[in-house]
Order: structure tokens, then C-alpha cells, then sequence
């Protein structure tokens, strides 16, 4: 840890306290540098500004009312969080296997808008923060097209909340094939409008090749994953290496490369949003090809009854009852499902005491092991660098603080 | 005008030189000052149609009244000065960043000297016989403003943004000054009025003589927007980075001073350009009768939106430079081309006579 010590600025070097407050720190990530003239020799990360508790609050609500928590853990990514809390908890259920193919493909279509959604941001928030601010304004204009379609799923555009235990609580909208494949048309033409302002641009290539380099083997040592850890030369993705909601049924390439420095992390990111659209086109076709098909796994201890019956049957109106104030009740035990989000392997850890709310709930945050990173990243660079490399392992300061 | 209130006919023409001077002072500072304003607006519209939006369009139709509700609110803004900061340096660097700025135009000749129904005219405030030599020397001046804004400040961020503006002008103060060297040489003369004078006469401006002319030109520019600590040079301000660089501690007017500066600089840089290399009023030719001379100024300023519109296309297109490649931009490639041009052109021009350029035409 740099102490902010007055000694140490008559050496010269100036301790500078970049953050909480700062344009590029991304959210409230306190950086602690020390400084030769423009030349960084030391950072501190300091986090904990963004401290919400969802873990502990999750400790004290039923396996339903715990999933609106999740949407704010990567409040940029909330589809990927929902998904991990309730792979996990469908793991405790012992119903993983039997949610129905078409809540499943909708999950997977979900996740990779999100995926595209969330690297939209980091796409133009690390092109401002190098000053490219254009790149920034095209990439919300593309965001706002996936935002759309999640409003029109789920009646919100950031924090959807739309996946329950055993499938969806809805089906999707009509509009949805035809927002969809504009979406699918429209976006690898905007991909290469990016490439054109950023990929071969001699400034940013400047600003980023063997900038912020961690090696294979650090890459392993700090628990990287997602893109951080692919453009360090490792070739794992969750939805590859341990698939989950029938990935494996879906046919994509995992981009990755050797050279573990900011620009690495830029081309993997980037070509990783066509194959977040390869994805979203055969998901699109087999939930075209599903329509009308079950989107709920009917199991009386998660599921509610059907609204027609609550009306007509005693029986059906006293589980509806039983299972919103108290909730499901899992069998005692535990589970652990990850998934792959934007930032990396996001995963909840759940144990059950038999009881209607977990014993405890434990979120991996993948930012949190990526930032780790950051002061091995920063040190020998320049002030410049700091926040090339800030914008290059993409976090999200709510889901380290969590 | 001879003995009118016991004065001589000398005195009374250096009267009149004063009283007309001081008029086009005014007219030229309060001209700038709308410019600036109306520069901001357009850098907002065309900023915003070039990344997919509007740009301000609520204050009066096309938002033509937004930079009079900027003014208003910035001048009633309140004026914070940071306790640990130098009052008085902190007072004075605005000052020093915006004044120079605005006395720069006094020598730029915005078009031909002209007979106006018998009476002789000039569009600039003065004709120095060394006018180029001025402008270096008070747009040196105003980088005082900027450094003494980072160290009065007592703020780290500031203080790294002053730093930065103060070796980043220097460096390019070199390659601008030989890349302007260039046109002087082809002309012969400091006197900005003789440079243009000398395009219009040859009918080329010196950007056209090949190759010398064109380099020197880009050099001109490209340090000309580093000079302006504009985008992709804008490291002194660097919001990504410093916050707002070395005007991070002002607020109110003073930081609206400091707007006005960049702006007038990045008007009074597109000036300089225009006349040492663009040929100023160029294509309107010497023997012109008086009504198409009246043009001249017309096709300056047109000269001059254009490069301010490249200004703004730079801001939006490129990303910033890193410190370090900046200054080996600077020193390793601009100032060598600069200097190698400079020794071109003036080979060239001893060996052939003035207006006689080989590769032109």
C-alpha cells in the first residue's frame, strides 16, 4: 500500500489520490498512485466505495425475492447475474436438467444481448477515456437498441429480473423475432464503423499495444477469467469448458490471443460481440422454431399454479399462498453454478439449511480478480496508461464491492 | 484639416490613426468574442451530428441563443479560489491566457489594403514590419496563463496539466515557428500583409508550392493544434485522466476566460495559417476593381471556418496521444521535417528568383 506520507514528495515523487470521484475509474474505484513527473511507479487500488451488502441481504429473503438483488451485483450486465442465481438454485432443487428448451434458448439469447449490451459500454467508456469520445456516443446508440428489446421482454430496460426458478415468467413478446433481426442486421455494421474509428487507428494502437501486459502465467496466478483471462493466451470460457443452459448445443468460436496487453483484451472483446451475434442468430431461429412451447417447469415445490386456478381451486389458491409468503423450501445442501458473463466467470455459491432462505450466498464477482491486476499492469507506465488500463480489464465496481 | 482647435495637420492625422485604430481594436476583440461564442455552438452542433445526435437546439431556434445562456450563467457563476491556492496568480493566469490570445488579430491583415471613395483603408488594426515575429512571440506568452494556472492552483491534477502544456507548447513552438520560417523565406519578408501580398501576386498560395510549401503547411497545422492544446493534443486538459487538467480549480468567469482563450487561440492559429499559407484573400487578385477587393475579408473567413471545422473533425475523429509520443512527435518527426523543408526551400529560393518557383504551376 503507497502511504500518503508528506516524505515521500521531498524525493520528488508525488503521491496523486486518483478517485473515488474521477472520470475514468469507472464507478468509485479509488486509485492510490505515486508518481515520477508523468511516470507512474506505484497504485494502491482501494475499493469498497460501492459496498451494498446483496450478499447479505440475500440471506434474508426466499429463494424468489433474492433474484431482484442479483440485477445489481453487474448492474451492466444484470442478465448474466440472474442466470448464475438461478442456475445455482435450480442445482439445489434438483431441477437443473429439466427447464424446458425453450427458457433455456431464451436465457442463452438474453445473456448474449446483455454480453454485447455490457461490451458496448466498455467499448465506449475505454475509447473516452483515450479520448476517442465518438466511439462513446455510437456505442450507446447501439446499446439503446438491446435496451429496447429488454424493455420489451420484460417491462425494464437495465434490470430485467426475467428469469424465475424452472423458466421464465413470461413468454416473449411478438415483437421480439422482428427486434431481434434487425438487431442481428444492423449490428456488424456498426461493429466494423467502430473498427474503422479505433482497430488500425495509429493513436489508440499507440495508446494500447503492449500497454498493461500480464503474462499467461500471472493471468492464472490472479484468477483472471472471461476476456481478461483469454487475451492472456488462456483459452477458457465457461460457456465452453463447463456449459450450462445448452451451450454446448450452439456452435461459436472462443477469441482469444497471445499477447495479454490492452489491445489484446480490445480485439478478444471485439470479436467476441460477433459471436455474442453468431449465438443470438441460432437462438433466435430455435425460439422461432419453439414458439408456444412450455417456458416453465411445472414442479409444484418452485412453481406457481396457474392463475385460472387460483380463481377455482382452494387447493391451488393455498400453494400459491404458501409459496409467496414463504417460499420455495430446497432440500439442505449446496451449489455452485458460474456462468460466463461479460466480465468473467460470475458465479453463486448457495448453501441451504433446509430452510426457506439460504444460509449463505456468495457471489464471484470477476471483476474483483481482475482488478487484482491493476497496480502490476500500471507500474513503469505513465499517467496516460492508468486509465488505458482501467478501461481495459472492464469492471464494475458494484459487483467487487458487492 | 489644418488648425482646427490650434492643431497641426500631423497631429491631427495621428488623431484620427488612433481614434480609427482603437475603433477596429474594438470592432476586431468584440468580433473574436462572438466568434468564440458562436464557435462553441457550432462545435456543439456539428460535435453532435457527427456522433448520431442533435446538439443544442432548445435555446431559441437551432439553439442559436445557447451560447448567451452559457455566458449568463458561467458570468454568475460563483468564482471559487481554492484556500491553498495563490489569489493573485490564480487571478492573473486566466488573464494572461485570454489577453494575448486577443491581441494576436491586431496584426493579421483580414484583407487587401483599399482606396474607400478616395480614402485609404486597411482591414488590420496595425502593419508591423515584423508581424509574424509578434504573434510567435505573444502566443508564447499566453502558455504563462496555462503553466501559471496548474501552479497557482495547488492541485496535484492541475499542476500535472500545467507541466504538460508547458513542455508540450514549447516542443511545438519549434516545429510551428520553422514550419512558418518557410513561408517567410518564399516571401522574403516577416510582414504578414507582404506574405499574402506575394501569394496573391504569384496566384498560388505558398500550401501549393511543391513540395516544400506543402509540408511545411501540415507541420504548420499539426503544431498549430497541438499549440491550441486541442484534440488529439489536448493533453493539458485530458479529461480522461486530469479531470480537467490545469483549469481544474476554476470555476465561473475565470474559467470561461480560459474557454475564450482556447478558442480565440485556435481562431487566431487558423488565421496564421491562412495567411502564410493559404494566400489569406487569395484568388482575389491585386488589380482587382474596389468591390471585389471588399471580398477579401469574406474568403479569409471562410478560410478560417474551414479550419476551425477541421478542429472540430479532429476532436471527434482521433483519440489523445500518450505524453511520450507526443513529445517524440514533436522532436523526432516535426521538428526534423520542419527543419530539412526550411533548408530546402531556401536552396531553392537562392537558386531561382522570387516568383520563379520550379515546381510550382
Amino acid at each position: 500500500m503507497v502511504m500518503l506520507e508528506e516524505e515521500r514528495t521531498e524525493t520528488g515523487r508525488m503521491v496523486l489520490n486518483m478517485g473515488p470521484q474521477h472520470p475514468s475509474t469507472h464507478g468509485v474505484l479509488r486509485l492510490i498512485l505515486e508518481l515520477d513527473g508523468e511516470n507512474v511507479l506505484d497504485c494502491a487500488p482501494d475499493i469498497g466505495y460501492l459496498h451494498t451488502g446483496i450478499e447479505k441481504m440475500a440471506e434474508a429473503r426466499n429463494y424468489h425475492q433474492a433474484l431482484v438483488l442479483t440485477d445489481r451485483i453487474d448492474y451492466l450486465a444484470p442478465v448474466t447475474n440472474n442466470l448464475s442465481y438461478i442456475l445455482a438454485c435450480e442445482k439445489l432443487f434438483g431441477v437443473e436438467g429439466a427447464v424446458p428448451e425453450r427458457a433455456q434458448v431464451t436465457r442463452v439469447v438474453m445473456s448474449e444481448l446483455t454480453r454485447i449490451a455490457s461490451h458496448l459500454i466498455w467499448l465506449g467508456t475505454h475509447a473516452l477515456d483515450l479520448g476517442a469520445m465518438t466511439v462513446f456516443m455510437y456505442c450507446w446508440r447501439e446499446r439503446e437498441q438491446i435496451l429496447e428489446i429488454m424493455e420489451s421482454i420484460s417491462g425494464v430496460r437495465m434490470m430485467t429480473s426475467f428469469m424465475r426458478l424452472g423458466g421464465l415468467p413470461a413468454d416473449l413478446p411478438d415483437e421480439f423475432d422482428g427486434m431481434v433481426a434487425r438487431f442481428l442486421e444492423d449490428m456488424p455494421r456498426k461493429l466494423d464503423e467502430y473498427e474503422v474509428l479505433l482497430t488500425r487507428n495509429p493513436i489508440f494502437v499507440d495508446r494500447t499495444k503492449g500497454v498493461g501486459f500480464v503474462s499467461r502465467d500471472a493471468a492464472l496466478e490472479f484468477g483472471f477469467s472471461g476476456s481478461c483471462l483469454r487475451a492472456s493466451g488462456v483459452k477458457f470460457d465457461v460457456r465452453v469448458n463447463l456449459p450450462y443452459s445448452g451451450y454446448e448445443t450452439y456452435r461459436f468460436d472462443v477469441p482469444w490471443s497471445r499477447e495479454g496487453d490492452v489491445y489484446a483484451r480490445y480485439m478478444v472483446r471485439m470479436r467476441e460481440m460477433r459471436e455474442s451475434l453468431v449465438i443470438i442468430a441460432q437462438g433466435a431461429a430455435r425460439l422461432r422454431a419453439s414458439r408456444g412451447a412450455p417456458i416453465r417447469l411445472d414442479d409444484p415445490r418452485i412453481t406457481f399454479p396457474k392463475r385460472e386456478k387460483i380463481h377455482s381451486s382452494m387447493e391451488s389458491l393455498i400453494h400459491h399462498f404458501k409459496l409467496v409468503s414463504e417460499g420455495p423450501i430446497p432440500p439442505a445442501g449446496e451449489a455452485y453454478a458460474a456462468v460466463e458473463s461479460p466480465r468473467g466467470e460470475q458465479a453463486t455459491y448457495i448453501i441451504s439449511d433446509g430452510t426457506n432462505m439460504p444460509h449463505r450466498v456468495r457471489f464471484r464477482a470477476p471483476s474483483f480478480y481482475n482488478l487484482q491486476a491493476l497496480p502490476q499492469m500500471i507500474a513503469g507506465g505513465l499517467v496516460a496508461d492508468v486509465v488505458a488500463c482501467i478501461g481495459s480489464i472492464d469492471i464494475v465496481l458494484g459487483e467487487i464491492d458487492r | 484639416m489644418n488648425g482646427i482647435f490650434g492643431l497641426d495637420g500631423r497631429t491631427w492625422d495621428i488623431i484620427l490613426a488612433i481614434i480609427t485604430a482603437s475603433i477596429k481594436a474594438f470592432v476586431i476583440v468584440n468580433g473574436l468574442l462572438l466568434a468564440f461564442a458562436y464557435m462553441t455552438l457550432s462545435e456543439r452542433k456539428v460535435l453532435g451530428r457527427m456522433q448520431a445526435r442533435y446538439g443544442p437546439n432548445r435555446a431559441g431556434p437551432w439553439g442559436i441563443l445557447q451560447p448567451i445562456a452559457d455566458g449568463i450563467k458561467l458570468a454568475f457563476k460563483e468564482d471559487v479560489t481554492p484556500r491553498q491556492a495563490n489569489r493573485w496568480i490564480h487571478l492573473l493566469a486566466p488573464c494572461l491566457a485570454l489577453v494575448p490570445a486577443l491581441i494576436i488579430f491586431a496584426v493579421i491583415p483580414l484583407g487587401p489594403e483599399m482606396e474607400v471613395f478616395g480614402v485609404p483603408w486597411t482591414w488590420h488594426v496595425a502593419r508591423v514590419n515584423v508581424a509574424y515575429l509578434y504573434a510567435a512571440a505573444i502566443a508564447s506568452v499566453g502558455v504563462y496563463g496555462i503553466v501559471l494556472a496548474g501552479w497557482a492552483s495547488n492541485s496535484k491534477y492541475a499542476l500535472l496539466g500545467g507541466l504538460r502544456a508547458s513542455a508540450q507548447v514549447i516542443s511545438y513552438e519549434l516545429a510551428q515557428g520553422l514550419a512558418a520560417m518557410t513561408a517567410i523565406v518564399m516571401a522574403g519578408s516577416l510582414d504578414l500583409y507582404e506574405i499574402v501580398n506575394q501569394q496573391v501576386a504569384s496566384g498560388l498560395p505558398y500550401a501549393l508550392y511543391l513540395p516544400f510549401g506543402l509540408v511545411a503547411f501540415v507541420v504548420y497545422v499539426i503544431a498549430g493544434v497541438a499549440e491550441a492544446n486541442r484534440a488529439p493534443f489536448d493533453l493539458a486538459e485530458a479529461e480522461g485522466e486530469l479531470g480537467a487538467g490545469f483549469h481544474t480549480e476554476y470555476s465561473g468567469f475565470k474559467w470561461s476566460m480560459f474557454f475564450m482563450a482556447e478558442y480565440v487561440n485556435m481562431i487566431n492559429i487558423s488565421a496564421l495559417a491562412s495567411v502564410l499559407f493559404l494566400g489569406g484573400w487569395w484568388p482575389i487578385p491585386t488589380d482587382a476593381p474596389g468591390v471585389v477587393q471588399a471580398l477579401g475579408p469574406v474568403v479569409f473567413l471562410v478560410k478560417i471556418a474551414l479550419f476551425m471545422f477541421m478542429f472540430i473533425w479532429l476532436r471527434a475523429t482521433l483519440p489523445r496521444l500518450r505524453f511520450d509520443r507526443l513529445m517524440s512527435l514533436g522532436w523526432k518527426v516535426l521538428l526534423p521535417v520542419a527543419l530539412v523543408n526550411l533548408i530546402g526551400t531556401a536552396t531553392v529560393v537562392a537558386l531561382w528568383p522570387l516568383g520563379t518557383w520550379p515546381f510550382a504551376n
